[in-house]
């Protein structure tokens, strides 16, 4: 299918791009390091304080190393113009929100799969115990993230302070999805599998992930063209 | 009958309650090379994103070959070149013509990609990263990713302007080649002298209003200066 | 005739307000609270109109960007601001009642947080509006974010309240409570009296967005000279 292509075709071009430079994604990797340092300066890591907040530390973490890429998604675009380029050629809006979508998830998802381990060893933290539960979770957060992102990443890219303006749009409307990532992986990293009351919150994460791309996808080509 | 090319019916644009364009009625057949010219703020850059389908009218209808501008069909039979020449920086010539080929669903984007580079004599600079480039290949590339997919309407804002000779040369047989196949031509631009060879048609652009549309005539030729002197406040 | 009718509304929501303190003044102190559970009759309506406010900016920025027209990106922006003030002074009263009664300024009760998150999704749709400079983007990028915002209010509310229930906090007003008659009859005329207020508000707010895009109009003709 044409769409498809269309699709793989953006998202290959991002990544390409993205690969030739390394800037976001160098920049994102360090940020999460020193975030991820600094939060182990803020408190005292004992075992019991480190099982109850490392879902809430991990997710700030991924937040804030996330929003880097973020910013440099639709910002690529503006040098020369090729945001033009883009809008002409016969690509539906939804085809460009899921091929940048896709590109910002697997950046975002590399940055956090290299932050895991280094919390395990900064943290002292065994955190593989529910491995694949955790790569879900991870999966379904940073999604909603990657949806939400990417919209606002259009909004904002021609605003003056789009630096600031993203996260602070950004960061309210993840608030539901942040809250059940971060209660589902504070429980997985300390070894309890998905069940009973946390189940809800994996129902949520879908649901909103589910809500928020398909109105993204509907309002695309709004925020593209007007 | 086929539909005109270009065909705008008492347009206007608005920027919030202000008109950058007032009741623009104007149809270009197909095969016809327009110069769009006016002062800067007259409403060239505003009127031919338009027609590109970047912006919408606030009031009056744009169809490009009979629909609306940004119609998969009619996106297709666009070429754009606008003041950025909207290749990426950090691909290569030959990936950045890939890439547009393909979002083109052209059938062989390998091959259409070569094909202009040579036309636009960009070959030995194939797998050059355009960051690289001069600012005349820069612009022979941005020529290459308009004409790639074989548009039937050129739409191109100030296409001369600050052209290197080898540029302008390359721009020129590409739109020479287009117009004797039969595409249709829209530019504006500053460059009378260049735009004044191959145009056949005129339209002056002032505050918004269209002062002159008419064919290029010969006092045009030997003097671009003519149509502001007669109908436009210089 | 716009004037006289929003006289006659802040005409009508003065005079029921005043009546209505009165009526308050005179209900018997409640049982657990005291007398600060008087401010229930200001703190639910407010919650109440901000709610309906952002369920209309919704319809005005789906409205916008169907038809076009700026009239409905005006009833969003002014919609939206006064529902911000409402909303504003829900958390205010809501954190004077929690330190009378708890003794905290802020307790986490679920109500009240899911009410300020909205707070700070629609305070982003000000600022959003605040950093976007040429109207007709302005309109369309808003409208864009208001449904986005609209969207998430009722995850939050769900959000939160299954997050507080895992923690149990206490809550303000268990409204499946009982309710005096003589208190539903205050309430319902002091919400008459807040909508009232509401619609003056917008109505004031509007006015001014014509008035500004007046300006710009005129100023954007002076420069094209």
């Amino acid at each position: 299918m044409r769409f498809i292509r269309q699709v793989m075709v953006i998202t290959a071009k991002d990544l390409r791009a993205e690969m030739r430079t390394k800037e976001a994604i160098n920049a994102s990797f360090a940020f999460a390091i020193v975030v991820l340092l600094i939060l182990s300066f803020a408190f005292e890591p004992t075992e019991d304080t480190t099982r109850e907040i490392s879902g809430g530390l991990l997710w700030i973490v991924f937040l804030f190393a996330g929003t880097l890429i973020l910013n440099r998604s639709f910002a690529r675009e503006l040098p020369n113009d090729c945001l033009d380029a883009l809008i002409a050629a016969p690509v539906p809006g939804a085809a460009l929100f899921l091929g940048k979508g896709l590109a910002n998830f697997a950046l975002i998802f590399a940055v956090e799969i290299v932050a895991l381990p280094v919390f395990g060893i900064f943290y002292n933290v065994r955190w593989a115990r529910q491995f694949w539960s955790l790569m879900l979770v991870m999966v379904l957060g940073t999604w909603g993230l990657t949806a939400i992102g990417t919209v606002f990443g259009a909004l904002t890219v021609n605003i003056r302070l789009r630096e600031v303006m993203l996260p602070l749009l950004v960061y309210p409307v993840m608030i539901p999805i942040l809250l059940g990532a971060m209660k589902l992986s504070t429980d997985l990293v300390a070894g309890q599998p998905i069940s009973g009351d946390l189940m809800v919150w994996l129902k949520l994460l879908v649901g909103f992930d589910i809500i928020f791309t398909a109105l993204s996808l509907v309002l695309m080509d709004t925020v593209l063209v007007g | 009958m086929s539909a005109a090319a270009v065909d705008c019916a008492g347009v206007w644009k608005f920027y919030g309650d202000y008109p950058a364009l007032r009741d623009i009625s104007l149809s270009v057949p197909a095969g016809r090379c327009l110069a769009l010219i006016g002062r800067n703020g007259a409403g060239k850059t505003t009127l031919l994103r338009m027609l590109a389908g970047y912006s919408k009218p606030g009031k009056g209808l744009v169809t490009i070959f009979g629909k609306s501008p940004r119609e998969t069909d009619t996106r297709q039979r666009i070429g754009f070149i606008g003041h950025g020449i909207s290749v990426y920086d950090e691909l290569s010539a030959i990936e950045n013509l890939r890439l547009f080929g393909r979002l083109y669903g052209l059938p062989n984007p390998e091959r259409s990609a070569s094909e202009w580079l040579e036309r636009t004599g960009l070959e030995r600079v194939r797998d050059g990263l355009v960051r690289e480039f001069s600012r005349g290949m820069r612009q022979r590339l941005a020529v290459a990713r308009a004409f790639l997919h074989g548009p039937w309407l050129l739409l191109m804002d100030e296409p001369f302007t600050a052209l290197d000779d080898r540029a302008i040369a390359v721009l020129q047989t590409v739109l020479r080649d287009a117009l004797a196949a039969g595409r249709t031509v829209v530019m504006s631009t500053h460059q009378l002298r260049e735009a004044m060879d191959l145009a056949t048609h005129v339209a002056l652009l002032n505050r918004g209003r269209l002062a002159f549309q008419g064919e290029r005539t010969q006092e045009m030729v030997k003097d671009p200066g003519w149509v502001y002197a007669q109908y436009g406040e210089s | 005739m716009r004037q006289k009718v929003m006289i006659v509304m802040l005409a009508l929501a003065a005079v029921l307000l005043v009546r209505n303190l009165y009526t308050i003044s005179l209900l018997p102190d409640e049982v657990n609270q005291g007398q600060i559970f008087r401010i229930i009759f200001f703190h639910l309506p407010a919650a109440i109109a901000a709610m309906l406010g952002s369920a209309v900016a919704l319809l005005a920025s789906v409205m916008f960007l169907w038809k076009k027209n700026f009239q409905y990106d005006a009833l969003a922006v002014a919609v939206t601001e006064v529902g911000l003030a409402f909303l504003a002074v829900n958390l205010v009263t809501g954190s004077i009642w929690a330190r009378v009664i708890w003794g905290v300024w802020w307790a986490w009760d679920p109500r009240l947080t899911s009410a300020l998150i909205c707070w700070i999704l629609y305070a982003g749709y000000l600022i959003l509006r605040q950093a976007l400079e040429e109207p007709t983007q302005r309109a369309t990028f808003a409208a864009v974010y208001s449904i986005f915002a609209f969207t998430d209010v009722p995850i939050v509310y769900f959000s939160i309240r299954w997050w507080r229930t895992i923690h149990p906090q206490p809550v303000f007003f268990s409204k499946g409570g009982s309710f005096p008659p003589d208190w539903s009859r205050a309430l319902l005329v002091n919400m008459v009296a807040i909508f009232l207020l509401y619609a003056v508000l917008t109505m004031i707010r509007l006015r001014q967005e014509q008035t500004q895009r007046e300006i710009d109009y005129l100023r954007r003709t002076v420069h094209a000279i």
